[in-house]
Formats: C-alpha cells, structure tokens, sequence
C-alpha cells in the first residue's frame, strides 16, 4: 500500500552549547487533508522516526493559537521566514516536494526550531510601548477618536511581535544594535493615540540612541516578509521624521 | 513582629503574590494587586503575549447603550444568566454586568483600537442571545488587542521598582517578575493544607524550582486540548487545574463544555469563524436539495434552508450558541444535510456561513481578521464564497470552584477576601479556570469581559487575603519548599525514565477523538459509560508510555506526558459529571432526558479528587464545601443563587424572551 507522505527535512540542534549535534534530519509523515506543517510536525511527535528509520526524539518547536495571530510558530519554512501555522503543504509541496524547516538565524537558538525572542519584548521596554495609565479604575469614558484615526492605529496594533521582520532586516546582527522594525512601529502607534501622543516625545528619545531608528538602513525587507502586511516602511518614514523634528527643534519646543 | 502590611517578610524578603498565566485574567489580576502595592511572580507556559486570549475575535460586551435602544447593565445581567440557563450564581453576574461599561472605558483609556462610530464613540454590534448591539470590538481581533494592552500595562510594571513602606523603592525589586516558559507543576502547601507558593519547571533549562507566594492565583484558561483537536490553543491542556484539583481543590460544573457552531474543521485545530460574522449579519444554511452540487455561491435564494431563522425567528442566526451547535449538529448527522464539497467529492458534515451579500467595506472593517483566517487556510476567498464551518468545542463554562461575597445589594462585596477564593486557602482562580459567570452555556463576547472582571475582583480579594496573613510564606522553614521540590523533582524524574512501548501523543490523540465524539453536543448514558471504561484504559496505557526524550533541554515530550496525565484526570470529571446530570440544561444535552430539571439539578457539581474511590473514578461529588479564608469558616452548599432572575424555560423563539426588563428592542 502506497500512502501518499509529506517529507520533511529539518534543522536539529540538541542545544546553544551543544554545536556538534547540529544535524539535518528527514522525516515521511502520512498526508492529511488540510495539512499545514505544524500538523506535520504533529505526526513526527507520534512516531519520531526519520525517513531511513532511525529513532530520534520528537523535533521541538514553539507553537501556541494555530491561526496565526500569537506570532509563536515563526520559523524558516523552505528558507522563507513565516509562521509555521499558516503554511499548508499542498501549496508547499503539491508534488510531495521537501519541506525544509529551520530555526530563524538572527535570534539566539535554544534547541532544534525554538530561539529566544526576549530582545523583542525588551526592546518594546525600551521605546516605552504603553499608555501611561493614571489607574484602572473607574474615569469615564476614554478620549474620543475618528475612524481614521482608528483605521491607521488597527493595523499596527496586530503586530505580534513573531520576530519576521527582525529576521529579513540586514541591519540585525552580530554588529549591529538595532532595535528592530517591530518597536518602532509601536513609537508611531502609541504617539498617535490621544493620550499617547502626551508621552511621545518619550518615545522618540528612546529612539535617537545607539540602536534606535538611525540605523534602519532602508532595505525595506520587513514590510514584505510581514505576516500582518503592517505598513512597516511608513511607520519608519513617519517616526524618523518626527525624530529630525524632536532633534533639530526639540529645544524651541522646551 | 513586622506589621503585617508590611511590604516585607519579618525576614526582610518582598512578599509577593503568585500568578500563574498571562491571559486576561492573569494581566488584569496583576495589574490590581500592583495598584495595591503588591508585588507579584508571573508564572507562563509562553510569552504572556501568546496566550489564548490573544484568540478572542469579536468582542467583549458592555451595556453602554450608546444606540438608543434602552440597554442596560440589568438587561445584559437578565440575559446572561438566561443564556446561562439558571445555573449561575447571580450575583457574581450582576457585579459583572454593571462593571462592564467601566471595563470597555479602561480598555479604551489604555489605546485598544476599537472601532468607532461617526462621532468618535465607541461602535457597538450584535451577539447571540441578546438583541441589543452591546459589543465593543477592535476588528475582528479584539482578543489580541485586549491582551497587548493588558500586556503593555504589565510589562510597565515590570519596568518599576517595588516601593518600601516608607515610599522608597527598594532597587532591583521589580513590581512584577516574570517567568515565561515555565510550566506550573503543583501548590507547595503547608501543614494546614495553606496554598504557599509552587513548583514549576523551567521549560528550556528543565531545572525543577519551588518559588515562595503569599498567595497563589491560577488564571490558567480552559481544559479544550482535553477533546483533541477545538478551538483552543495548543497550551490550553488544562495542566494547572487539574494539578490543584488532584491537591484538593474542588471542581465545579466540568460537564457544560461549550461548542461553537462555526468553525473551520483542520488536521491540527478546528479554526474559530467568530459570532460576529452573523452579528453583521451572516446567515446559516444549507441547500434545499440534499443532491445539490453546485457551489455555495450559485444555489439560488429560493434554494437555501436558513434553518436557524425559520426555526428561531426571535433571535434567528443569533441564537446561543448551544442551541444553535445543535441545530448544525442535527442538520448534519440526523437529517444528513451536510453540504457537497468539491475537494473531497462528497457531502461532509458542515454548513454555509454566508456573508458575501453584506458589503465589501464593512466586511473589511469589522471582519477582516476572521475572513482572513478562512482564506489562508482553506484557500476559498470569503467575501465571494459562503463559508464552510461546523461546531467545535471552545470554552469550558465549567472550571475550578470558587466563592464570592454576596453584597446587600444582591452583588459582590469588593476587596472580600472570599471572592475568587478556591476552597483551599491562599488559592484563588480567575478566568476561564473558573466556574463562576457563564451557568450552563457562556454568551458569546462575555468570556472576555468575564476574564478582565475576574482579575479586577480577584486581584482587591487577594490583596486582603495577604494584607491579613498572620505569618508571611517568606517566614516558613526553607524545608517546606525544599520538600515541595524534592518531590516533584523525582516525578519529573520517573517520567524521564519512562520507557514503556505507548506513545504519549498517540494516547492523547485517542482520548481527545473520544471526547470529541462521545462527550460533547450529544450525550448517551450508555456511551458515557464506555468512556469513562476506556478513560481508566487509556490510563493504563499512559502508565506504559515511552517518554521519547531524554534530554536536559527543552524536553516536549517529558512536559507532555505530564500534560497527559493531568487531561487524563480532567477527562474524568467531564465524563463523570455528565454521566451523572440526567437533565438537559444549556451546553449538556442528553436526548434521553430531554428537559431542565430544576428540583432535582439546578445545583452546581462539585467534584472532588479522591485516589482509590472507585466507584467513581476516583471522583467524589458533594453537595457543600467547608473551607477556611482569612480566620473565616465558610460554608457552601451546591444552591444556585437565583434571587436576582426567577428560573424559567428558555424560548428564543420569541423576540426579547431573554429578558423581561427589555422594553425596546
């Protein structure tokens, strides 16, 4: 009986430490109706096997909602950075084609497709990414707001922080200190809420540093690989002119 | 002796609450006790900005009644607990009701993108079992939203120092610590059965550790990973619940599972097509023609069975969401009316979801996010084709037990030590782990508000609990935790060492299809049985795995095994609650015993966990609960608090049913 299989080849790693055991592995899973490459891995987990029939442990990676709003199943998916959820092997492989998962490159690993994405959240300390709340109790309504204001607010709140842009921007690495398209994105959000926009000089501070958004290089990389198509290239033209205005007449301003 | 409100142990340690998971509920409880000036231990299985929440698609209700229609936080309270057919304690409900226009205004303060009218307010759509638009939304997405901003709340918290009780921050004390990636494993509990901190394990490094808490808050979200595959994420195992369960604490009402009438069925997960779709106004059908093979979009109107509004003209497609998973339910494998499918040439039990006669820029502004979802995963663009969806379990109305103060004014006493608390002390609950808002069936849009109202009860509650402990769980002997750790570190340690010929995941998969099938919109004595028998087999099995993984780090498979365990116990309770309510009440269904039974069970069950009782699985089922908080003896019986809405039958055939103080809908 000739079952029709996926085959997957995946980057393993036991470890940070252990560099030695970095490895390609190749599995064969049976096909299923709708699958996408989590459920593949899915299968691994029920039969850790590779496709010469060694055993092996189940392949390890990040996962959480499936639907592509939690950002956690970010990975290389055919050298491609995406969520892992969405990509669904009969439009990866339509003719039983590999599919070839890797951990993403520009964050530090922590074992097989897992990285640590804690420079993400850190960085959205850093450019204060919050409004400043006097208290949670009970102040009436919020301020009001026009629906364009909304509608140019909702799409940068959708980003979730999954780390695909951070991965297709030149300006990350190992020489490099900056923040990342993602935090930046948040600056333009949060200055432009009503109550926001009092702390946006705040905000913009944050980014005049080592790091911040002098050091975006223009590559315009981040939009196209983002999930959430936010309009990333705008959020940086919009938050780099507003720094040059802060910087060259931030002091008239005092 | 240090004053007991001090910021400090007698030892001079911070004191600190534990809060395990980062959802709503878990942030919002947070946030309180920071502005209580208690600091806090944030415990998650992933970053909290993943968590579950983030899910939530179409919105969370407040009675804002900014559309003059007469809304009111009574009507919405009325309806709730209608929808929740009499099962929940009312109060709890009222207190909810009438926060929740203060909620949806916190929530905008704090630069949630909600959608707005003209005017600059906040817009308002429909949701089922009600006529009133009372649900504020951001797109379609309002989950995610909620969660960042919570998120954004918190993780400013976690840049300020914890003040001493003069005013003077105490450097290198942040307000709130976080632990992320790390999995709950039990309470350590001291010698009176005293909630004092927990063991959990780092889930990269593996390390087993045992943390000090004043007080402990689960906000750990929904068991759904119990029935396989559901909309729920994958972390939602229900791993911390059933963890403190088997330590004591009591489980309430675990049979009302909830299905969604419409999802999008897959290998993995069963993808949420949000109630908002048909608050907007999508309508359910399914062909007149049974042999029908056209697609969706070309059956004529006068071909189209919009079974919900022929059967339900009162509140039509927006019926609860009980009733209308079974009217899909029934469509499907009674009457066999499942629509064709061009993949699969032939007719599979789903339904048309059919919004492609509103218009294009509405859809984009209120729905995009969900219709989204469709389109990248089943590759049919649903702005031009109906949709196909069928029921999938969602949402456990049913969760840890716990208490609340009842006010004169028939709602809760804010800052009661009681609220939230679970019957062992020191423990408290909020969110979808608890029992507490939903009866029998939860109405769509109020989990969101119901997880942010827990955590601002729970949070003042647990403020008081703390403020009034006589002796800090800083202060106990360092062997107490020392024990605590030993001894899950040598369970971990016999799961490592499992090597056995089943597999973890395939046990699961096996369990989670027989709930799914056996235990959900349908359910059969008979078969009930069978799955309680094969429960205790597939325990047997569980016994027997091959833990697959050895190594130190980021070890799944040994974290799942432990996971398996815990469904396994969950599984139980589920079944043998529903095995044992031989009525029909919202979510539970018995065909066998078609009608409410409010004599013999309008009352909450009440399981609790007891090794090597078999005559029920190991499960005892109480009629009242004796507990202890804050020098308190407090006893509870299995009564529902009915005095705020007289119990009556459900008709949603009839406009305005849901609620007698409607006067203009």
């Amino acid at each position: 009986m000739s079952e029709k299989k996926v085959r997957l080849k995946v980057r393993r790693q036991d470890s940070a430490e252990a560099k030695g055991t970095q490895r390609w592995e190749e599995f064969d899973v049976p096909w299923k109706p709708q699958m996408n490459v989590i459920s593949a891995l899915m299968e691994v987990q029920k039969n850790p096997v590779t496709a010469t029939g060694s055993k092996t442990t189940p392949v390890v990676w990040e996962a959480s909602c499936l639907e592509e709003v939690c950002g956690a199943c970010t990975m290389l998916v055919n050298g491609k950075v995406r969520q892992s959820c969405t990509a669904l092997v009969d439009q990866l492989a339509p003719d039983g084609q590999t599919i070839t998962l890797e951990p993403m490159s520009k964050f530090p690993l922590v074992r097989d497709l897992i990285v640590d994405r804690s420079r993400m959240f850190e960085a959205l300390k850093r450019v204060h990414a919050w409004i400043e709340l006097d208290g949670s109790h009970e102040l009436g309504p919020g301020p009001r707001q026009s629906q364009e204001n909304q509608e140019e607010a909702y799409p940068l709140s959708r980003c979730m922080t999954c780390g695909c842009c951070l991965e297709a921007c030149p300006q990350i690495n190992e020489s490099s200190a900056f923040i990342g398209p993602h935090a930046i994105s948040q600056v333009r959000l949060f200055n432009l809420h009503p109550s926001g926009k009092m702390h946006a000089t705040d905000r913009l501070t944050t980014l005049m540093d080592e790091g911040g958004i002098g050091d975006c290089g223009k590559a315009m990389t981040c939009q196209e690989v983002c999930p959430k198509e936010i309009p990333l290239v705008d959020s940086i033209a919009q938050v780099s002119r507003a720094v040059t205005k802060q910087l060259l007449f931030g002091w008239l301003m005092r | 002796m240090v004053a007991k409100k001090s910021v400090r142990s007698a030892s001079g340690k911070v004191r600190r609450v534990i809060v395990v998971g980062g959802g709503l509920a878990g942030l919002t409880t947070v946030m309180k006790l920071c502005e209580a000036g208690v600091a806090v231990d944030l415990f998650s299985l992933v970053p909290v900005k993943r968590s579950h929440s983030v899910c939530a698609q179409g919105g969370i209700n407040a009675s804002v009644n900014t559309k003059g229609e007469g809304d009111s936080p009574q009507v919405h309270l009325e309806e709730t607990v209608y929808g929740g057919d009499f099962l929940a304690n009312q109060p709890p409900v009222r207190g909810m009701t009438e926060a929740a226009p203060g909620i949806v205004f916190m929530l905008d303060r704090m630069g949630v993108t909600f959608n707005r009218t003209p005017e600059g307010l906040l817009d308002f759509r429909r949701f089922g079992g009600t006529l009133f638009h009372r649900t504020a939304f951001a797109g379609a997405t309002t989950g995610q939203q909620l969660l960042y901003a919570l998120d954004e709340q918190v993780r400013r918290y976690e840049t300020l120092n914890v003040e001493d009780d003069q005013g003077v921050s105490i450097p290198g004390e942040k307000r709130v610590r976080k632990f992320e990636f790390w999995d709950f494993l039990s309470l350590v509990l001291d010698d009176n059965g005293i909630a004092r901190g927990i063991v959990a394990q780092d889930l990269k490094s593996m390390d087993v550790k045992a943390f000090a808490g004043d007080a402990v808050c689960l906000a750990t979200g929904g068991p759904g990973i119990v029935f396989g595959r559901s909309t729920n994420s994958v972390i939602n195992t229900g791993t911390a619940a059933a963890a403190v369960y088997q330590q004591g604490a009591c489980y309430a009402n675990g049979e009302f599972i909830q299905v969604h009438p419409t999802a999008i069925p897959g290998a993995d997960k069963l993808r949420l097509i949000s109630e908002s779709a048909r608050g907007e106004g999508g309508r359910v059908w399914v062909p007149r023609d049974p042999n029908e093979k056209r697609p969706g979009k070309d059956v004529p109107e006068s071909e189209r069975d919009y079974f919900l509004e022929a059967k339900y003209p009162g509140y039509k497609n927006l019926v609860p969401r009980d009733i209308a998973s079974r009217e899909l339910f029934r469509k499907c494998f009674h009457d066999k009316r499942g629509v064709f499918n061009r993949r699969s040439l032939k007719n599979e039990n789903e339904v048309y979801l059919d919004v492609t006669h509103l218009p294009k820029d509405t859809l984009r502004k209120k729905l995009a996010g969900i219709l989204e979802i469709y389109e990248k995963f089943v590759g049919e663009d649903p702005y031009e084709n109906p949709m196909r969806v069928f029921p999938a379990v969602h949402y456990s109305m049913g969760g840890l037990w716990v208490d609340f103060e009842r006010s004169a004014s028939g709602s809760l006493v804010m800052g009661s030590p009681r609220n939230h608390a679970t019957n062992i002390a020191g423990l408290y609950a909020a969110g979808e782990v608890d029992y507490q808002y939903h009866g029998a069936n939860r109405l769509g849009a109020n989990s969101l508000l119901s997880c942010i109202y827990a955590g601002m009860v729970a949070g003042p509650a647990i403020a008081t609990y703390v403020k009034n402990l006589p002796n800090s769980s800083y202060d106990m002997p360092a062997s107490m935790l020392e024990k605590a750790e030993t001894r899950e570190r040598s369970k971990y340690e016999t799961i490592l060492k499992m090597d056995g010929p089943e597999n973890p995941y395939q046990v699961h998969a096996e369990l989670g299809e027989m709930m799914l099938v056996d235990c959900t919109i349908e359910r059969h004595n008979p078969t009930l049985d069978g799955v309680l028998a094969k429960i205790e087999e597939l325990t047997d099995r569980a016994n027997n795995v091959n833990v697959l993984d050895t190594s130190s780090k980021s070890n799944q498979a040994a974290q799942f095994t432990r996971h398996m365990f815990n469904m396994l116990a969950l599984a139980r309770v589920i079944a043998q609650g529903a095995r044992n309510r031989d009525e029909s009440r919202g979510a539970h269904f018995k065909p066998a015993f078609p009608e409410r039974n409010d004599p013999e069970w309008l009352r909450t069950t009440l399981a609790i966990h007891r090794p090597g009782d078999d005559n029920h699985h190991g499960i005892q089922y109480v009629r009242s609960l004796d507990y202890e908080v804050g020098g308190q003896r407090v006893h509870v019986t299995d009564g529902v608090d009915t005095s705020l809405v007289r119990p009556r039958p459900r008709k949603y055939e009839q406009a305005g049913a849901a609620s007698t103080a409607a006067t203009n809908v």
